[in-house]
């Protein structure tokens, strides 16, 4: 009795999330699909078309190779980095790499975007300074943002990273040792598949933070570089066409849909990575 | 399977200022199982490391048959081992991890998962050779460790506190199996463990060992009925410190006198060691004539019960009676104090000639 009585007080507790959850999010969900399939006040799938053609699906691609090629190389990177950080057993270096990921990790948006433009931009200073202008170094294109997106994902992969670095065992290495392999054959038939879902997941991460930034690329790049984001945000505000406002909710589901595929494959090797370290 | 003959010959290591081992010499016969003892950072487990290749010592040699092997890398030595507890990898099954050894040198897979298989059964574990080590309980990880650790058949077996993390009704199955398997395959075997219990009841031999030193080293009935040093007596079962006084070859305690067991200490006054079951406690009948002590505590064990009796000059005995006589010595019973005719270890007594502490009825 005094069960069922705690758990409808739990769920009583739970209600405010619950409402929270469909104002922020089911309800801008719906909006999303309505619009999305609605043209000229009828059932359509002519939106959802149109965003997966032309320059929509230009910037769609564009979206997936810059965050492909950012989640690849922050997570070699990154993973290198926290390996070297884990294996140093230096509790200085630790501490000073970790917190400088934390808050790096986090630095993004317009911020990060004017930093990088009064260092590296055509009149940064280290551009000025080293006269890299001469050189053809230019920051406002798709090699320069994925230099900038590299800034904020390397150090995610780092914190991504190194909790799973922490949870090989010494054991493992030194029972494998024991069986008579050496450290390449330990990393190839025990390290590597135990942290694989860990470094894979980070990677996934690395891929949505890359695909959903926007106010980094609108700020350094504009339209140069075709991003999805920036195609939603010209059809929202109507700077190319007018009334194309439910495409940019058709690319919205898009991303949607992207980003649910990448979860779909993250979150199983999360929960296998955690029974394994556990 | 063949033992091999293990020696560790004058073998140092050190931590910083700690230092772990400090001159061990020790041989190990073939086919022998012996148990390194004694209590956290006496260096057991260092040279346990020492042997297997994962520790450098500073100073000695480890020899294996005769081979210096104190350089030779961990993953080219002839020894299999157990670990704590957590060393299964968990990305393989029990088959595999039986097999990993065999992976390593190339083994066919048909012959590997055979081998493996044969391992399992073995250890008792026919059909979990399909599950993963967090679908194993504890004690069936330690045994699939057990099955990897004498798949590549090696000549000397190590066990680094394998049963530590179990518990206590698993932990003497296992024990018990470890010991049968060892029997059965002459296994050279060397069984690293703070729980006198466990070296006393697996080993041929325990080792004592204290701050990186051996102290003795001797089969369990040896080293329980005549302890070497006072640091083994007190670590090896429980004891009594009674004050004594030599004279001649004997000391007398508790108003008998005994022969000394060694060397008497050259001081008159001595602490004489004495285990629970050497010391005789009887109840004082009903006549009202006046005991020796009283019960102050009885701690019922099954086959035994000990007691903790004060004596009027306020010292305390530990004393084991028959379990099934336990109910005759209830606190607070009035009891004469005695001890068997036997002789007894005796020390040197500290300056300020008090009794040492007697440990709790209920710890041994």
């Amino acid at each position: 009795m005094r069960d069922s009585r705690t758990r409808s007080k739990s769920r009583w507790a739970a209600v405010p999330l619950l409402v929270f959850v469909v104002i922020v999010f089911g309800v801008p969900m719906l909006v999303l699909l309505g619009g999305t399939f609605t043209k000229e006040g009828t059932l359509s799938t002519a939106n959802l078309t149109e965003s997966l053609q032309g320059a929509y699906l230009t910037a769609l691609l564009g979206s997936v190779k810059i965050s492909a090629l950012v989640a690849v190389l922050g997570g070699v990177l990154g993973t290198f980095l926290a390996q070297a950080v884990v294996t140093s057993r230096s509790r200085t270096l630790r501490e000073a790499v970790l917190t400088a990921s934390g808050v790096l990790a986090n630095f993004g948006g317009v911020p990060l975007a004017f930093a990088w433009i009064a260092t590296l931009g055509n009149a940064g200073v280290v551009t000025t300074t080293l006269g890299l202008g001469g050189h053809g170094w230019s920051l406002y294109n798709f090699w320069g943002l994925t230099l900038v997106y590299l800034y904020f994902s390397i150090p995610l992969q780092v914190l991504t990273v190194v909790p799973a670095l922490d949870g090989l065992r010494p054991q493992w290495r030194e029972a494998a040792q024991n069986n008579g392999a050496s450290t390449w054959q330990f990393w190839r038939y025990v390290g590597i598949p135990v942290l694989t879902p860990a470094l894979l997941g980070g990677v996934v991460l690395l891929f949505g933070g890359a695909f959903s930034a926007y106010a980094t690329a609108q700020a350094m790049v504009g339209s140069t570089v075709p991003l999805v984001t920036l195609k939603i945000a010209d059809a929202l505000t109507g700077n190319v066409l007018i009334g194309h406002e439910n495409v940019a909710l058709a690319l919205s589901l898009d991303m949607i849909v992207v980003a649910g595929l990448v979860m779909a494959v993250y979150l199983p090797l999360q929960r296998r990575s955690a029974r394994w370290l556990r | 399977m063949n033992g091999a003959r293990v020696e560790f010959r004058g073998l140092r290591r050190r931590f910083g200022s700690t230092v772990a081992l400090d001159g061990l010499d020790l041989t190990v016969e073939p086919g022998e199982l012996i148990a390194l003892l004694g209590p956290s950072g006496c260096g057991k487990t260092t040279a346990l490391r020492c042997l297997a290749g994962f520790e450098q010592p500073d100073e000695g040699e480890v020899l294996v048959d005769g081979a210096d092997i104190t350089r030779v890398p961990a993953n080219r030595r002839d020894a299999g081992m157990v670990f704590q507890s957590y060393s299964l990898f968990p990305n393989l099954n029990a088959r595999d991890n039986v097999g990993f050894g065999m992976r390593v040198r190339k083994v066919p897979a048909a012959r590997r998962h055979a081998r493996a298989q044969e391992l399992l059964e073995l250890v008792g574990l026919p059909s979990v050779g399909d599950r993963y080590p967090h679908q194993l309980s504890g004690g069936q990880q330690q045994r699939v460790a057990l099955a990897r650790a004498l798949a590549l058949e090696p000549r000397v077996l190590l066990l680094d506190e394998p049963l530590s993390a179990l518990d206590a009704k698993v932990r003497v199955t296992l024990r018990e199996e470890i010991r049968r398997l060892q029997l059965s395959l002459g296994i050279t075997t060397i069984f690293v463990t703070h729980d006198q219990e466990e070296a006393l009841s697996m080993a041929d031999r325990v080792a004592v060992l204290r701050d990186g030193r051996l102290e003795q080293v001797a089969d369990p009935a040896t080293l329980y009925d005549r302890p070497a040093t006072p640091f083994v007596a007190e670590f090896v079962g429980a004891m009594n410190h009674l004050p004594g006084l030599v004279s001649g070859d004997g000391v007398t305690v508790l108003g008998q006198t005994l022969p000394v067991e060694g060397r008497a200490p050259g001081t008159a006054r001595a602490d004489v060691l004495v285990r629970p079951e050497a010391v005789l406690v009887t109840p004082v009948d009903a006549s009202g004539a006046e005991g020796d002590g009283i019960v102050m505590v009885s701690s019922f064990r099954g086959s035994t019960a000990r007691l903790r009796v004060r004596l009027s000059d306020g010292t305390e005995v530990l004393a084991d009676v028959p379990g099934h006589d336990s109910a005759r010595f209830a606190p607070g019973t009035a009891v004469r104090v005695g001890l068997v005719d036997r002789p007894v270890l005796v020390s040197a007594r500290s300056e300020t000639g008090a009794a040492a502490a007697v440990p709790e009825p209920d710890v041994v």
